[in-house]
């Protein structure tokens, strides 16, 4: 098997609140391959974000801390690197994209600016080559009228507009994996669909890899290679996008499927949440974090924590139950 | 370019202002048990009411009695600050100074808070009313402070009361400009609207859901202007346009020394550290229960104090 | 951008028309007779109606004050009831000290006051972050004309470096001049530094906290670009409007420490003016104080706009 461009291996984060010692990332390992476009899913607060900071090392120190694990690219664990190595990294040989349009681009510099930025830090272009460069870089993620929109500001550009120049600032340096951390989730529908549409294009053109993190099933059904889930902290299930959604194993991802609402449904047929909340982080339920939701649940489920395991090729599941789960169930 | 806008979460039903207030107190009570500053701080203020009660039944020595044959001596048992150029005691008028600088300040914060809210919550209704009084509310506050005060004086004659009145003058200005700010913002959110739909008048809405929410504000700014109206009249009197000479006011006091800078450096020294600590102190507990209770208002309220 | 300015300067002008009523009102309303005041202790009744038929006293309250406004317009500040000179000619003089005083004071305290400030944002949470807010608070809690005090004993008193009093014009010579005036000037500067070093502070450490540090720092920029670059220019409205306000608290520091150090300036006139009642000066310089703050806080209305692109528009 060729090895993997992104490889995190028992990644363990933590944040310290009023409330207690939150572990927001728990023993979370995962990889992802050259080009291959990963989903990472799960409800807010599970800690997909957190994971997707981990690996730009973005953690602000206090009040989080990464405590344990490593992080394999390109041959380095980035959890070793000093800050100045690392920083030669984000935004060069990875990108991320952030949720909110509005806000996360600075309002006083203009595009062109902010565009050329990873050039000028990474590539030591000169500025005007940088210039240049940014505006074959609007060009690409399909902003009309190029010439004009460099010289403007953010609060010129709608929504969908800043972020197509947020995804062509974390290009510009052709990274090989682009984080995309629920980057359409602050966008209108339509919008959404031109933006991931957008950001599979730039990566396939560039043989970049993906890393879609989203609350979203659809869009995971859509664009997805590979899926993992995450509830409260740990990977539940992971495996292969067609296979999660035809054969899920995890009470937890049955559940999210199953609360979709479906058009081809029966008229009048109940919506089916999952029942229950989110458990709060500095208090979790012994055992698996999901039992007291979970419709298959046993004695033992309260009390020992389930391991992520692989059940066949490609595909892991932490439950001990997964052969009765089913979505037909 | 004062913007008081996100003010509270638009979706949160309004506790009532008791729940409000008695939340408040608690929070800061909390705080002083930690904040070791914070709780110095306000047993320090607490001195000072006290001083500012009791001091004259504290005073040993009659203090607006001159006593020509012991001034200027230096601290001594006798005289722990020492005496000034009348031979008064200055510890003694120090102390009672307190008394002067607290109801000044108290009053001045007082009369600005009731008076600039009743007005700022008013003119914000009637746009034509407003329009004029903002007017108004401008023009003062284009004055500095202590000028506007001067000029005042200089018209009404130095006494207590004068003093209190001018400058409560532009301190109810600020407090207008700042409350109509907050109401104007607060207006616009969603359980106005929601009240407002509903068929609450005018008045009701004003009382139980727009002053709820902006009390923490008016609090906070109340402290910063009993810091800055202890400072003003301490000004005021400093330059001879505050209160009388015979009044014992640390502006006074400081302003003798002053004259006998060489060999009267305690008469002016004491007063000015009990100014000092005082306002500090105000300040202090001031910052504290801004930063406690909204942390959004970190640095948009401070421009105000000390002008 | 232009109609933003020109919006501004027209939101001014009645705030201007509303100063000069409320000060020529409040002298007019005053106590005392202004012909007695002229014309002294022993004028008689027939000489004091004369002075007010020739000073206009006696017309109507509307015509006087429409009367000032006018001979304002033109330049023409009044005439000092003491003196019996044209106050615009008193004014010339005092202009040097107080201007000298006011640039000097705004310059150092916007220096120190920044960078103090953007040190303690740096290190937020340090031991220097926090010793330097401290200093910041004793600033401004600590009275001026106090502080002027503490520093004339130590200074002036006991180890003689500067004099106690005693100015020295700049014709005198530069450094004659600025030594004269570094007293004053270091007084007024730890009010207005400490104002300013706060405010940077805070406003420094609330844009870090935006949604766009952290691109910039996804983007893989230093800490000290993100810091100059990236989270300075925002932060800058704030600490322009603190700028703006201290030059206003300025005015009330000077008045005091002009007195303080016997500075022959405008604020000292002020003063006198007041002691002595001579209500055409404190009228002028009343509406000039006033007229420059509106002036000053129409440029930092404006400079918000070239600082922040979204105020254009």
């Amino acid at each position: 098997m060729t090895e993997a461009l992104l490889s995190v291996e028992n990644l363990h984060t933590q944040f310290r609140t009023e409330g207690g010692l939150v572990q927001a990332v728990d023993d979370v390992s995962f990889n992802i391959q050259a080009g291959e476009t990963f989903a990472l899913v799960g409800e807010s607060g599970c800690g997909k974000s957190v994971t997707a900071l981990s690996i730009m090392g973005l953690i602000p120190n206090p009040p989080g801390e990464i405590t344990s694990g490593s992080i394999q690219f390109g041959g380095v664990d980035l959890l070793k690197l000093s800050s100045t190595e690392m920083r030669s990294i984000r935004g060069s040989k990875i990108g991320m994209i952030f949720q909110e349009p509005m806000s996360s681009l600075n309002p006083v510099l203009t595009i062109e600016s902010q565009l050329a930025e990873p050039l000028k830090i990474h590539t030591g272009l000169s500025a005007s080559a940088a210039n240049d460069r940014a505006q074959e870089l609007i060009d690409m993620v399909g902003i009309p009228d190029s010439k004009t929109r460099l010289k403007q500001y953010p609060h010129e550009l709608s929504g969908g507009q800043r972020q197509r120049i947020m995804i062509a600032m974390a290009m510009a340096c052709a990274p090989r994996l682009l984080i995309a951390d629920e980057a359409t989730t602050a966008l209108d529908v339509t919008i959404q669909a031109q933006i991931l549409d957008l950001m599979q294009e730039v990566t396939e053109k560039s043989g970049a890899a993906l890393l879609i993190i989203t609350h979203n099933l659809g869009i995971v059904a859509r664009y997805a290679d590979r899926v993992a889930v995450m509830y409260a902290g740990k990977l539940r299930e992971v495996g292969d996008a067609s296979d999660i959604y035809a054969a899920s194993q995890h009470p937890y991802t049955v559940g999210l499927l199953r609360s979709v609402p479906r058009l081809d449904s029966e008229k009048g047929t109940p919506l089916s949440p999952i029942g229950g909340e989110i458990p709060d982080l500095t208090n979790l339920p012994g055992g698996c974090a999901f039992n007291p939701r979970c419709q298959w649940a046993v004695d033992r489920c309260s009390v020992e924590e389930p391991e992520l395991i692989e059940i066949s090729q490609g595909k892991q599941v932490a439950c001990f139950e997964h052969a009765s789960v089913s979505l037909n169930v | 370019m004062t913007k008081t806008s996100d003010l509270g979460s638009e979706w949160q039903l309004t506790p009532p202002l008791s729940t409000r207030l008695r939340g408040m107190l608690g929070a800061t009570g909390k705080a002083a048990k930690r904040d070791i500053v914070l709780g110095m701080s306000i047993s320090l203020l607490f001195l000072g009411l006290f001083l500012a009660v009791f001091a004259p039944t504290l005073a040993r020595t009659d203090y607006e009695r001159t006593d020509p044959v012991n001034r200027m001596l230096p601290p001594s048992t006798d005289n722990w600050f020492g005496t000034d150029n009348w031979g008064r005691d200055v510890f003694d008028r120090t102390i009672v100074g307190t008394r002067l600088s607290f109801l000044v300040g108290f009053s001045v914060t007082l009369i600005s808070t009731v008076v600039g809210v009743s007005i700022a919550l008013i003119i914000s209704y009637f746009r034509i009313l407003d329009a004029v009084m903002m007017r108004f509310v401008d023009g003062f506050l284009a004055f500095p402070t202590i000028l506007l005060a001067l000029a005042l004086i200089s018209l009404i004659g130095p006494s207590i009361g004068n003093v209190i009145i001018a400058l409560s003058v532009t301190a109810t200005a600020g407090k207008i400009r700042l409350v109509r700010g907050a109401v104007l913002s607060l207006r616009e959110s969603t359980y106005v609207e929601a009240a407002r739909a509903v068929g609450v008048p005018v008045p009701r809405i004003l009382m139980f859901h727009v002053l709820p929410n902006i009390v923490s504000i008016i609090i906070v700014q109340a402290t910063f202007t009993l810091a800055s109206a202890i400072l003003a009249e301490a000004s005021l009197s400093f330059l001879g346009a505050g209160v009388p000479e015979y009044v014992p006011s640390w502006g006074n006091i400081i302003a003798t020394g002053q004259g006998y800078i060489q060999v009267g450096f305690h008469i002016s020294f004491f007063p000015g550290l009990f100014l000092t600590v005082t306002v500090l102190a105000v300040v202090l507990i001031g910052d504290s229960i801004r930063d406690h209770l909204d942390p959004k208002l970190r640095g948009r309220l401070r421009t105000t104090a000390q002008q | 951008m232009w109609r933003y300015i020109a919006q501004r300067v027209l939101v001014s002008i009645p705030v201007i028309i509303m100063v000069g009523i409320i000060t020529f009102t409040l002298v007019y309303v005053g106590p005392g007779d202004p012909a007695a005041i002229i014309a002294g202790d022993e004028a008689t009744p027939e000489i004091l109606e004369e002075i007010r038929e020739d000073l206009g006293f006696n017309r109507p309250f509307p015509v006087q004050m429409g009367d000032w406004f006018w001979k304002l317009l033109h330049g023409d500040l009044g005439t000092s009831y003491f003196s019996r000179r044209e106050i615009t000619e008193l004014i010339t003089p005092r202009l040097q000290p107080t201007l000298s005083l006011g640039f000097q004071v705004v310059v150092l305290s916007t220096l120190i006051g920044i960078s103090t400030g953007m040190l303690a944002a740096w290190k937020a949470g340090s031991r220097l972050d926090r010793n330097l807010m401290i200093l910041a608070v004793l600033g401004f809690a600590t009275p001026g004309f106090w502080l002027a005090f503490l520093t004339i004993w130590v200074f002036a008193v006991n180890l003689g470096w500067f004099p106690v009093i005693g100015y020295k014009p700049i014709q005198d010579g530069l450094i004659p001049h600025l030594h004269s005036m570094f007293l004053p000037v270091m007084v007024n500067s730890i009010l207005a530094s400490a104002f300013i070093s706060r405010i940077t502070r805070s406003a420094m450490l609330e844009v870090l906290r935006e949604d766009y540090i952290r691109t910039a720092r996804a983007k893989g920029a230093s800490e000290f670009s993100v810091f100059i670059r990236h989270a300075f220019r925002p932060s800058a409205i704030p600490v322009a409007t603190v700028i703006g306000a201290s030059i206003a608290g300025l005015a009330t520091g000077f008045v005091l420490t002009e007195t303080i150090f016997a500075i022959p300036g405008l604020g000292r006139m002020l003063v006198d003016s007041i002691v002595r009642r001579d209500y055409p000066i404190i009228q002028a310089l009343l509406m000039v104080v006033a007229t420059v703050l509106i002036a000053v806080n129409l440029i930092v209305d404006i400079l918000y706009a070239y600082i922040d692109p979204r105020i254009r528009y």
